[in-house]
């Protein structure tokens, strides 16, 4: 009844027909959907220093009012994995086209080998202090997880913290961005311990004792994503130690940049 | 059946627009011939979106627009489509309407669309969308088959938000959690999500059930749902 030639005409025609569409709909809406992807990212930063933006609220911020806010109290660093600071031209010669923090796309410097990646680290000026907000990436039960950790001037006392991920189940993995109890859990702890070792910070699945400040509860029904949350927390905050070690040295000497 | 359906039209032109057809197409999966309790189909995305209400309700919504346009789509060129690659042409139908509705989300809602990026694309493999296609739409007039697919989204959407309620009250002690209309129904502190006994400080009489959170909960309260529609529905007692 049909002909092999009808047939390949009509697969022919429909697939191109379907491109066309699609390809038009993708161009013609990316540039939107990289800002808002880029105000997204931004409000999750913003979200990790929550308590301290003056009374504002990073989620009930309009687009306009992050991106004003974002640009004007945080100062975007690009560092290598030996903590020294990027210049522009060297972000761009990674591959980010925009130059700055900000464009270091996480995902694929997770796929880098360790000793070439670049890390980016927002520095909060709340008025009175300065909060150090550093970006992790580790993986969850399905897909990549990732964070904003926001650590006060110390460099140890966590202010705050916003977590993301790209798939993990709703209800179960997904409550590290959903449930706004957990991020809530790791305000004040600290990562490192008095003797100034590294530590970091434990998910304990049977509770944490509040009086621990290394250990927050884990999350029920997963215990995957809580085991990828522990171990970005340990390694990813871990790359900024060199350049922490850099600013508590100079702090020391009294030299101020 | 279908084959009368389309001759019916023929010998009485003048059928109206939203006549009795139509209104039985839209009624019959919400009872009748549901596509999860009766059908039987769909029911893996039923397991596994049913945690919380609100995802639960914007992948209905999803469902419902995704069904009816492949379904009006796919009964357009009902005869052009060549029986050999049938199924393919349906897939290609189906995966153009989700691109476009993730797309679409990306564009003007961002955070719903990075909410739910996985289970949009998990609509193309829902198997509703397909049998309806299959089953109606490559044999009916476009409009009766745009309102099947709507009618089967609709049946589908209903077991969803049953299931999901029911999960996120026991499960969670909220409803509609992660939505401007959140509620918290158990307890007063923001604890009210999980871990309530974590520090000893649960309140009431009632700790959240975790076996609600996970999908085999589904499974239990599907089979319900089922038994209870087939002791009240005498049409279906024979069926299976």
């Amino acid at each position: 009844m049909y002909t092999t030639k009808y047939i390949f005409g009509f697969v022919f025609i429909m697939t191109s027909l379907v491109a066309l569409v699609l390809s038009g709909l993708f161009m013609g809406w990316k540039d939107q959907s990289a800002i808002n992807e880029s105000i997204f990212n931004k409000r999750a930063i913003l979200g990790a220093v929550n308590d301290h933006l003056g009374g504002k609220d990073a989620q009930t911020m309009g687009d306009e009012e992050v991106n004003a806010f974002f640009d004007k109290n945080v100062k975007q660093i690009a560092l290598d994995m030996s903590g020294t600071e990027l210049k522009a031209a060297d972000v761009i010669s990674s591959g980010y086209k925009g130059g700055k923090a900000e464009h270091i796309d996480m995902a694929k410097e997770k796929k880098k080998d360790e000793a070439d990646r670049i890390i980016p680290l927002y520095v909060f000026n709340a008025g009175k202090e300065e909060f150090y907000i550093v970006t992790v990436i580790g993986n969850g039960l399905w897909d990549n997880i990732w964070g904003n950790i926001a650590l006060e001037s110390d460099m140890s006392t966590i202010a705050g913290t916003s977590f993301d991920h790209a798939g993990e189940t709703p209800g179960l993995g997904a409550e590290i961005k959903d449930n706004p109890t957990f991020p809530a859990r790791f305000k004040g702890k600290k990562i490192y311990n008095e003797a100034g070792e590294y530590v970091s910070i434990a998910l304990k699945k049977t509770g944490a004792k509040a009086s621990n400040p290394h250990a927050v509860d884990g999350i029920s029904g997963a215990t995957v994503t809580a085991v990828g949350v522990e171990e970005m927390l340990a390694r990813g905050v871990k790359y900024y130690e060199p350049y922490f070690n850099s600013i508590k040295t100079t702090k020391k000497s009294g030299v101020r940049n | 059946m279908a084959e009368t359906l389309d001759k019916d039209v023929v010998v009485k032109a003048k059928e109206p627009l939203f006549g009795k057809v139509e209104k039985k197409l839209l009624k019959d999966p919400l009872n009748d011939n549901n596509p999860i309790t009766v059908q039987v189909l769909g029911v893996c995305s039923a397991l596994a979106v049913t945690s919380m209400v609100y995802p639960s309700f914007v992948m209905a919504v999803a469902v419902v627009f995704v069904c009816a346009f492949s379904s009006l789509f796919t009964s357009l060129v009902r005869n052009k489509i060549p029986p050999q690659v049938r199924m393919i042409v349906q897939l290609v139908i189906i995966a153009t309407l989700v691109t476009i509705v993730e797309l679409t989300l990306k564009r003007f809602q961002y955070p719903i669309y990075r909410q739910l990026t996985v289970y949009i694309g998990l609509i193309i493999t829902n198997c509703i969308v397909m049998g309806r296609l299959e089953a109606f739409a490559m044999a009916n007039k476009p409009w009766r088959s745009f309102v099947d697919g709507i009618g089967n989204g609709l049946g589908y959407g209903a077991i969803l938000l049953i299931v999901a309620v029911i999960r996120e009250i026991f499960g969670k002690g909220s409803l509609f959690a992660g939505s401007p209309l959140e509620m918290k129904l158990i307890g007063t502190t923001p604890d009210y999500f999980i871990n309530t006994m974590a520090d000893g400080s649960w309140f009431g009489w009632y700790a959240n059930n975790n076996l609600m959170v996970l999908p085999a909960a589904a499974m239990f309260i599907i089979g319900v749902l089922i038994w209870i529609q087939r002791s009240y529905n005498p049409k279906l007692v024979d069926i299976s």
